[in-house]
């Protein structure tokens, strides 16, 4: 038992060196480099490419947020985690915040205290079969096996389904989306269920995607977006806004092309501000005045991001849906700068 | 701590406690203690303090909230509505399940590995020796995983048995072996009374009772070998106390066979063995069998060649002179490091989650843990239970060592 008080003391003494430091905004601009969680390689949401260049669109939110803080897209250190080891590394400090299609659910932000500060992608629950099984609706999967990557809301709603239809099926836990597709395609799971975005870039990876069909029900609601540790509202507010900025200057047609032009002074007061050729909006956050135009230079505005990682014509091939701006009848909607 | 009171009083005094040979190392023990003391209270005072600045608190009241989550192979009743305790429960059953399992295939495999090291027949000693450096210098997280693989990809998947020219097929229309794991006949009794756990409970009883009897009928064999010089032969008694009445209460409970079928996207009834628990159990027992065979070997060889002489010199064939001299005083070696084996292979099973089986730390340690978000809950947890468990096996193989040990007399 000593050992394990020992052991136990240790977790949380590095688990409070996180928590004590409160300004982080103060950390990152010392540190001249932002630690920024992603997953562990997902195509079209965060992987390393060919160059081992991260890339992808929950990537691009640290490069933002790094490129509002300092100045510099690239001053971040990516740091991989499982879907297990994620918030122990935000909450001892390791990362100064997480972009890595986590779930926003009541617990998580309550209970687990953290601060999630918007949703980047409105997701659902989805599953994923081979074709040649003939399935075409959740419901005929009685007594399926299914890959389920643990340590997520996944299991949890997939228990919750599979009894409210009074279904049975046989869960194989798995802990990452890399070990998952061998089993899934080797036909040791019948069927994969995950976020179905995550599904889509999963099935862009294989080697004969059409030979996959992702089923028509959405079981969850899904809302992914980048989080920080609770208590420091300074540093939230820093990520909450350059997330903001990423979506309202796709609202205002600020785009990477017309940035330079933009940003030197326009009739739209909205954009001048959000650009700082008007107000002062960057030194309230802390941060010079052309944080948002660094923070949209660094990969485009949020519409650009979308179609560069994960769109239509990417190999991932996701449809705006949910996700489009609320003037094109879709949820993003950022509040005023002003 | 006697001594300290038996000398006189008047003759203590305080500078004795450093000067005097007789007390200073309990002194130095005793500081060395107070020192460990204090660093223990200050490691936990800071874990209360820092959780309770971060605005956590050490409970356990999680653990009769409802898990919310399955569980595939579950030993006892448990359904997602069942609380995290319960989860947890299911983890150490299935974690036990490998343990016990792998234990006693390690053991079979080594003690035969480690006897046949030391063949006189080259070839045999050669494989013995590339399969023990083999396994043993390899990580077993990559043997679980090379295993795991191997069987996913070489064995057909359910959907291959089917169709009207299947690619593969059932052995005799009862036993399925596919990469999601083995399916065997399920027996089960078809007489009402016997129905349930009954059945089984007068199985067991006849087992033990059978056991007890053909021990009975040895010692009879023994004394009156003793008394006349001539053993009476026995061995068809033995069978008829082994399985007369157990042939008769199973014909008499109904026993009946549940046969595996090919329904929807898997088998169902029969028993079923998960991919998952036979790779774990397989990897574990031939990884820990590579250590196991080199403690049998060196407990063989630490039985001085002069026993093996004499036993040839009185007419012994070498199997006889195996078992009945050199192997029951080699075990005397063997058996301590044997014990550390079994407390390894009962820790490596933690690595079970690489293959999607639910043991504890697959469930306490992985899904309940990320759930509640209960992290040091959970792990100190996992540890009480994990030594728990190892010095439980400790306990029983000492016992077991002071049986075979040499008695000094």
């Amino acid at each position: 038992m000593n050992k394990s008080v020992f052991l136990g003391a240790l977790t949380v003494a590095g688990l409070a060196a996180g928590a004590a430091a409160a300004g982080t905004l103060d950390d990152v601009k010392a540190r001249g480099k932002l630690n920024c969680g992603v997953v562990t390689g997902l195509v079209g949401f965060g992987a390393p490419d060919a160059n081992g260049e991260w890339q992808g669109f929950d990537v691009a939110v640290c490069r933002a947020v790094a490129a509002a803080v300092l100045g510099d897209p690239t001053a971040v250190e990516f740091v991989p985690t499982t879907a297990k080891t994620r918030f122990t590394a935000l909450a001892s400090g390791e990362i100064d915040m997480l972009a890595r299609n986590t779930t926003w659910t009541f617990s998580r932000d309550v209970d687990l205290k953290f601060e999630f500060v918007g949703i980047n992608y409105y997701d659902g629950q989805g599953f994923m079969v081979p074709k040649e099984l003939g399935v075409s609706s959740a419901k005929e999967l009685d007594g399926a096996t299914i890959c389920i990557q643990t340590g997520t809301t996944t299991e949890l709603n997939l228990a919750d389904f599979f009894r409210k239809n009074n279904i049975s099926y046989e869960p194989v836990p798995i802990e990452t989306n890399a070990e998952a597709q061998p089993l899934y395609l080797e036909g040791a799971c019948d069927v994969y269920t995950t976020d179905a975005s995550g599904l889509a870039a999963t099935r862009a990876a294989f080697e004969n995607p059409g030979d996959h069909v992702v089923l028509p029900e959405i079981i969850s609601k899904e809302p992914l977006g980048p989080l920080v540790r609770h208590g420091d509202n300074d540093w939230g507010d820093v990520v909450r806004w350059t997330l903001n900025a990423l979506i309202a200057a796709e609202e205002y047609g600020v785009t990477s092309a017309n940035l330079e032009e933009m940003s030197a002074g326009t009739d739209n007061p909205e954009i001048n501000r959000l650009l700082g050729s008007e107000g002062t909006l960057g030194e309230m956050l802390g941060l010079s005045a052309d944080w948002a135009k660094q923070a949209i230079a660094a990969g485009g505005n949020y519409g650009e991001l979308f179609e560069k990682t994960i769109g239509e014509n990417t190999p991932v091939g996701l449809a705006r849906g949910l996700n489009a701006q609320w003037t094109d009848g879709g949820l993003l909607y950022a509040p005023p700068f002003r | 701590m006697s001594t300290l009171s038996d000398p006189p009083a008047e003759s203590f005094r305080l500078s004795q406690l450093i000067n005097d040979k007789r007390y200073r190392s309990i002194t130095f023990q005793f500081i060395a203690l107070l020192g460990l003391i204090v660093v223990m209270a200050y490691l936990g005072w800071n874990l209360v303090q820092n959780l309770a600045a971060a605005g956590l608190n050490l409970s356990y009241g999680f653990l009769g909230e409802p898990a919310g989550y399955d569980i595939n192979q579950t030993l006892i009743e448990y359904t997602s509505q069942s609380s995290h305790l319960r989860a947890a429960v299911v983890g150490v059953l299935n974690t036990l399940l490998v343990a016990v399992v792998g234990c006693f295939l390690a053991t079979v495999i080594g003690v035969v590995v480690g006897v046949l090291r030391l063949s006189k027949n080259w070839l045999v000693r050669k494989l013995m020796a590339v399969y023990v450096e083999i396994f043993r210098n390899v990580p077993v997280l990559i043997w679980i995983l090379i295993i795991m693989a191997v069987f996913v990809a070489v064995l057909p998947q359910p959907r291959d048995f089917r169709g009207d020219n299947p690619e593969a097929s059932m052995l005799w229309e009862a036993f399925a072996f596919t990469g999601r794991g083995f399916y065997s006949p399920r027996p089960f009794f078809t007489a009402e009374w016997a129905a349930g756990g009954t059945g089984w409970l007068i199985v067991i009883a006849l087992l033990v009772a059978g056991f007890f009897g053909a021990r009975a009928l040895a010692n009879w064999a023994t004394k009156t070998q003793e008394a006349t010089g001539v053993r009476p032969t026995t061995w068809y008694y033995t069978l008829a106390i082994w399985f007369g009445p157990l042939i008769i209460a199973l014909i008499a409970m109904g026993l009946s066979w549940e046969m595996p079928e090919l329904k929807g996207f898997n088998f169902r009834g029969g028993i079923f063995m998960r991919n998952s628990l036979i790779a774990l159990t397989f990897a574990l027992a031939i990884y820990t069998a590579a250590f196991i065979a080199e403690n049998v070997r060196a407990g063989i060889l630490a039985v001085s060649k002069g026993q093996t002489e004499a036993a040839a010199s009185l007419g012994l064939r070498p199997n006889r002179i195996m078992n009945l001299v050199v192997l029951p005083q080699a075990l005397r070696v063997i058996i301590p490091p044997l014990i550390s084996q079994y407390l390894n292979l009962t820790k490596n099973s933690s690595l079970a989650i690489a293959v999607g089986y639910m043991d504890l730390t697959g469930t306490l340690g992985g899904i309940t843990l990320n759930q509640t978000g209960r992290a040091i809950e959970c792990v100190l947890l996992l540890m009480l239970f994990y030594l728990t468990i190892s010095l439980g096996i400790s306990a029983i193989m000492n016992v077991y060592n002071n049986a075979v040990k040499l008695k000094e007399r």
